[in-house]
């Protein structure tokens, strides 16, 4: 189930969840990260939609069934996710951001104001550096630097060829799962798509000034054994927040909603249980 | 930038889909004889039924043995999952009824298997689905036997009994520019030979009871989705681009961009139809594929020893095998095939019928017997077993005569499989 926010022609695709929207609800938005869409939430923001908030499991500009053109800025996608939030009637949102999307959730959050009850930071670094020689594989193979990021996505060696119990279910193999996504993105939304994504989030340079100006609560889960924004590399965002909560997966690397879907869920459903239970006290849900 | 690497097919083979068990430390994979699984609470019930969560709740669905085989199998053809059924027909059966209803349409090679011929030429037509069989080597045929109501191409890998190899890259783009999927029966070159994916395959299925298992044990099937097609953009797949009303109204491709075939094919068509697998079979079939790696070799091996001594015999009046400069195919099979082109093969005998019976029927270390993929060489004569039903100018179309013979070469040493095959040729020269 599914819906397009904004006004063609340049209009988001959403998931809900499996269920239609209820904007009386308070709302989790997820963003994916580069070079993916909405189905690397498939678990999570199912389950969510089942358990209370209202859900949109988003594509980004440009990636997926959403209408280009690409935002090649961390800010520029920001702005197009907070246009279409803002006319929404649900109360309050908790923005889930993963790898990319990360980023991309901290500066909606700034932008949505007192509307944003929680972020929820996944796989996440400040700064999030893109190496010269991956940011031109990008660009020049992208098949290799495809393979490149979905080794590194994954935790190391096999493990990530036997995940329990499995996602979506039994009988997936998360590692191609994630390979075949990428290559949907570029067959079907272009070649730019990468090299614009990962241009994107080297670039960006104001995760801890926007950190600094929010003053909803913070969850941040982390890969213990992630190759590609390993846990310490979100040190410094996690000492800016004042109210936070950080998990960290043992065994799970990047791909942590694939690797480990139970453990992200219940760090996901407890968090916004949390911040979105004055909003149920008050009766606004 | 050095780029990293997955873990290799041999490694694969071994270890994908399953760790030491955490609850006992076994090293192998359990057999899970349980049909059901318990629930956590009544949260947990509702959450797996509702597909909010992963996990097990019912072994027609999905049980934890079978689940490593399908797992193992995904991760060494690199498709995005599969399913264990209980036969390779029944994955064929799968395939089909997953994507496709009643005023739909396959175009599908001649080449076949003898049961897939059937299920497709007379069983399916009985509910609505339609079959047109083409030369599978004939482009124009595949593109001007595509209708409207078209749905899948579909072909094996090498076709059965001639071993034609079917040109993936030229029939799946036929396929993709129709906006179709190509499906290929995999069961003759496993993953270890051929990769269809790579070649531009969109679904494949195995029959596992042949080299996947390869002890001659268990039957079974397994069906992959490479995880390429594009359902929603093709616009010719309803089952998975709209909600569903027999699963809550489930749009399969809004949950899943690379796997909505999947999600459909287990929470309709193994919930539904129940050709699902035992796990004593997956485990049965888990201990033939640790060794596939090391069994096609010694196959493909075998095989080109045993081709090139019948080649040279007089009593052999024509063999059929890819890689011989007599078989039409021998320059795609080097570019498709690079490590073999299987093990299995036919061959005319000169002579009677009753040569063709006095050849089988001496043979000593092969068996005879309806199979092939075993660890054991085996023998048969297709006119009379595997395609009794097929009307004769089928036959010949298909490239089978009365004389035609199928080896299919098994592990044992090389020198005694020759010894066996001289001994029936003498005595088959008796009466011819």
């Amino acid at each position: 189930m599914s819906m397009m926010l904004g006004n063609t022609p340049s209009q988001l695709f959403a998931y809900t969840g499996g269920k239609p929207l209820d904007q009386s609800k308070p709302c989790v938005v997820f963003i994916h990260g580069a070079q993916h869409d909405h189905s690397v939430w498939i678990l999570q923001s199912r389950y969510l939609a089942h358990h209370g908030p209202g859900v949109l499991a988003l594509d980004l500009p440009g990636h997926g069934r959403s209408d280009g053109p690409l935002a090649a800025s961390v800010d520029a996608m920001a702005d197009r996710i907070a246009a279409v939030l803002a006319p929404l009637a649900a109360p309050r949102f908790v923005l889930v951001g993963h790898s990319m999307g990360s980023l991309i959730s901290l500066e909606v959050t700034r932008r949505l104001g007192e509307r944003a009850a929680g972020l929820a930071l996944l796989a996440t670094a400040a700064p999030m550096r893109v190496s010269d020689a991956l940011l031109a594989a990008t660009r020049e193979d992208s098949a290799a630097a495809m393979q490149m990021i979905n080794v590194w996505s994954h935790s190391a060696s096999i493990a990530p060829f036997a995940v329990r119990p499995g996602n979506p279910g039994p009988g997936f193999n998360v590692v191609w799962e994630n390979l075949r996504l990428m290559e949907r993105i570029a067959r079907v939304n272009g070649a730019d798509v990468l090299p614009t994504d990962f241009a994107a989030c080297n670039a960006y340079s104001d995760a801890l000034n926007a950190a600094k100006s929010l003053h909803c609560p913070a969850l941040f889960i982390l890969g213990a054994a992630d190759q590609m924004t390993p846990p310490k590399a979100a040190q410094s965002l996690i000492d800016v927040f004042a109210q936070k909560t950080v998990v960290v997966l043992p065994a799970t690397g990047h791909s942590m909603m694939a690797e480990n879907p139970d453990g992200v869920r219940k760090a996901l459903q407890k968090f916004t249980a949390q911040v979105f239970a004055p909003i149920r006290d008050s009766g606004a849900a | 930038m050095a780029v990293p690497k997955y873990p290799g097919f041999d490694t694969l083979a071994l270890h994908a889909g399953q760790r030491p068990d955490s609850a006992t430390g076994a090293r192998a994979v359990p057999i899970y004889a349980s049909t059901s699984f318990c629930f956590d609470d009544s949260e947990h019930a509702a959450a797996l039924f509702n597909m909010e969560r992963a996990g097990h709740v019912y072994s027609r669905i999905s049980n934890p043995t079978v689940a490593v085989l399908e797992e193992r199998v995904a991760a060494l053809e690199q498709g995005v999952g599969a399913i264990a059924t209980a036969s390779g027909q029944a994955a064929l059966h799968l395939a089909i009824v997953t994507l496709m209803g009643a005023g739909s349409h396959i175009v599908a090679s001649r080449a076949l298997y003898g049961g897939s011929h059937n299920l497709l030429a007379y069983t399916l037509a009985r509910f609505g689905i339609d079959t047109t069989f083409v030369d599978p080597r004939d482009f124009d045929a595949w593109r001007a036997a595509i209708r409207p109501s078209t749905r899948l191409l579909f072909g094996e890998t090498l076709g059965n009994p001639g071993l034609d190899v079917l040109d993936i890259p030229r029939v799946s783009a036929i396929a993709h520019d129709h906006q179709l999927p190509l499906l290929v029966d995999s069961t003759f070159t496993t993953p270890y030979l051929m990769q269809p994916f790579a070649l531009g395959a969109d679904l494949l299925y195995h029959s596992a009871t042949k080299f996947i298992g390869g002890h001659g044990v268990a039957i079974g099937g397994v069906l992959v989705d490479g995880g390429t097609f594009d359902w929603n953009g093709s616009g010719k797949f309803q089952t998975l681009t709209e909600p569903y009303v027999g699963f809550h109204g489930m749009n399969f491709a809004d949950e899943s961009t690379v796997a909505p075939f999947l999600l459909r094919a287990r929470r309709e068509g193994l919930r539904d139809f129940g050709a699902c697998m035992a796990p004593h079979t997956a485990f049965l079939l888990l201990q033939g594929l640790e060794t596939l790696p090391l069994r096609m070799e010694r196959h493909v091996a075998n095989t080109r020893k045993v081709v090139e001594f019948l080649a040279a015999h007089p009593l052999v009046q024509k063999i059929a095998y890819p890689e011989l400069p007599t078989h039409p195919d021998q320059a795609l099979a080097k570019r498709l095939l690079p490590k073999g082109c299987g093990a299995v093969f036919s061959f005319d005998l000169r002579g009677t019928r009753a040569a063709g019976r006095k050849f089988v029927e001496t043979l000593d270390v092969f068996s005879h017997l309806a199979n092939v993929g075993d660890a054991k060489s085996l023998v048969i004569h297709p006119a009379s077993t595997t395609h009794f039903r097929v009307p004769d100018d089928e036959l010949v179309a298909a490239g089978i005569t009365q004389g035609t013979i199928r080896l299919s070469i098994g592990l044992e040493d090389p020198v005694d499989l020759l010894d066996d095959l001289s001994r029936a040729l003498k005595a088959a020269s008796r009466v011819a």
